[in-house]
């Protein structure tokens, strides 16, 4: 056998047989892996949205939209809204009124911030009694006519949060990309 | 030329030719990752998984594949492992998975584990090359595990996520960030340095 046949024979079965065992391995573990990211969007939907009897998926424009129903009305309504952080992509869930007006709660879903700074946006540990307190600040607040911080002291409008001392450019960032998503999806809900 | 008795393949691993420390291999990971202990301790097992795997690969058709294609052929195989490695993490251990981020498919590059490959386990018999990926593995997993323990307590007072240092403690907020990772290693090596020199004379 020539020595460019035996290259060709032996390269195929190698790339064969590899290709063989990912393909048997995803079956056990694409499924897992979904239900974990299921798990995930459901945990974030739980904390955007209010009580509710059912969430209905709904695609309107660039965004998914989840609406939540308490009997017929309409109670309120979630997104996804992702953007640039300070180092990384930030991607959070946002739960708004049916007018857009206030945010009944939001979530990150993912973040790679500093360590130790950016990354308190989602977990603070130095607030033991609630090491989730930057993104609770967003419940309830008022979108107009738009989120803003302030730095060092108590927020005093209702369209307000606290930044994090250290972590300016990652809350910073949650802001932005709330005020401009919320934009967005409520011109693409009323489309 | 006498040969080595075996099991000195495993244990020129942990420190004589330790990947990390002496060999200056796999600084990539080594350097980003062990921001936690956890982390450490994930991407040393998850590397060494791939090596021992992808040893005992190469190893075994260390006769069948020609020369020309070596390289790409070892290539297909590591990175046949890392995945399987990337799909089982993100399955069973989700929260570990999306910590070490794009470093587990990043493993392929890693070239402690090319090296072994082209350095060693294409050249020696099946059960030597299983030895000397082990040793490799556990002297890469120890590096990592030491240097994220010293970054995890002085940058984050916990380890593997206990809470371990005093109430008044205040974090070091530089070791989590990436100018700590090369002042431990640089102090790790120097202090493997000292010791080699020690023992030396």
């Amino acid at each position: 056998m020539s020595n460019s046949a035996k290259i060709i024979i032996v390269l195929t079965v190698i790339t064969l047989f590899s290709g063989g065992v990912l393909a048997l391995l995803d079956n056990f573990t694409a499924p897992k892996i979904k239900a974990h990211q299921e798990e995930v969007k459901n945990r974030a939907l739980r904390a955007a949205l209010p009580d509710n009897d059912r969430v209905q998926e709904v695609t309107k424009g660039d965004y998914r939209f989840y609406a939540a129903y308490r009997g017929d009305e309409m109670v309120a309504l979630a997104f996804e809204a992702s953007g640039g952080g300070y180092q990384s992509e930030l991607r959070l869930m946002v739960g708004v009124t049916p007018d857009f007006s206030t945010i009944t709660g939001a979530v990150i879903l993912e973040q790679v911030e500093t360590p130790g700074l950016g990354t308190k946006i989602q977990e603070d540990p130095a607030n033991k009694e609630n090491p989730g307190w930057f993104m609770g600040q967003f419940t309830g607040l008022r979108t107009e006519p738009e989120i803003s911080y302030v730095k060092n002291e108590e927020p005093g409008n209702d369209h307000e949060v606290r930044a994090i001392t250290g972590a300016t450019i990652s809350s910073k960032a949650v802001v932005n990309i709330l005020n401009e998503h919320i934009k967005k999806a409520e011109a693409a809900w009323n489309e | 030329m006498k040969e080595k008795p075996a099991i000195q393949e495993f244990i020129k691993g942990l420190w004589d030719e330790n990947p990390v420390l002496v060999q200056l291999l796999g600084l990539c990971p080594t350097l980003a990752v062990t921001v936690s202990a956890e982390n450490g301790l994930a991407m040393g097992v998850a590397a060494t998984f791939v090596l021992v795997c992808s040893s005992f690969l190469v190893s075994l058709l260390r006769n069948v594949i020609p020369n020309q294609v070596r390289i790409a052929s070892y290539i297909v195989i590591i990175a046949t492992f890392v995945t399987i490695a990337d799909r089982f993490l993100a399955a069973y251990t989700p929260e570990i998975s999306k910590s070490l981020g794009p470093f587990i498919p990043l493993i392929i590059v890693n070239c402690m584990i090319l090296g072994r490959q082209e350095a060693f386990a294409s050249k020696n018999k099946l059960g030597r090359s299983l030895l000397d990926a082990l040793g490799m593995g556990a002297g890469f997993t120890l590096a990592l595990l030491v240097l994220s323990s010293v970054r995890e307590v002085l940058g984050s007072g916990t380890w593997f996520g206990m809470d371990i240092m005093w109430a008044s403690f205040s974090t070091w907020k530089v070791m989590s960030l990436p100018p700590g990772a090369f002042l431990t290693l640089g102090c790790m090596i120097a202090a493997a340095n000292w010791i080699n020199r020690r023992r030396q004379t």
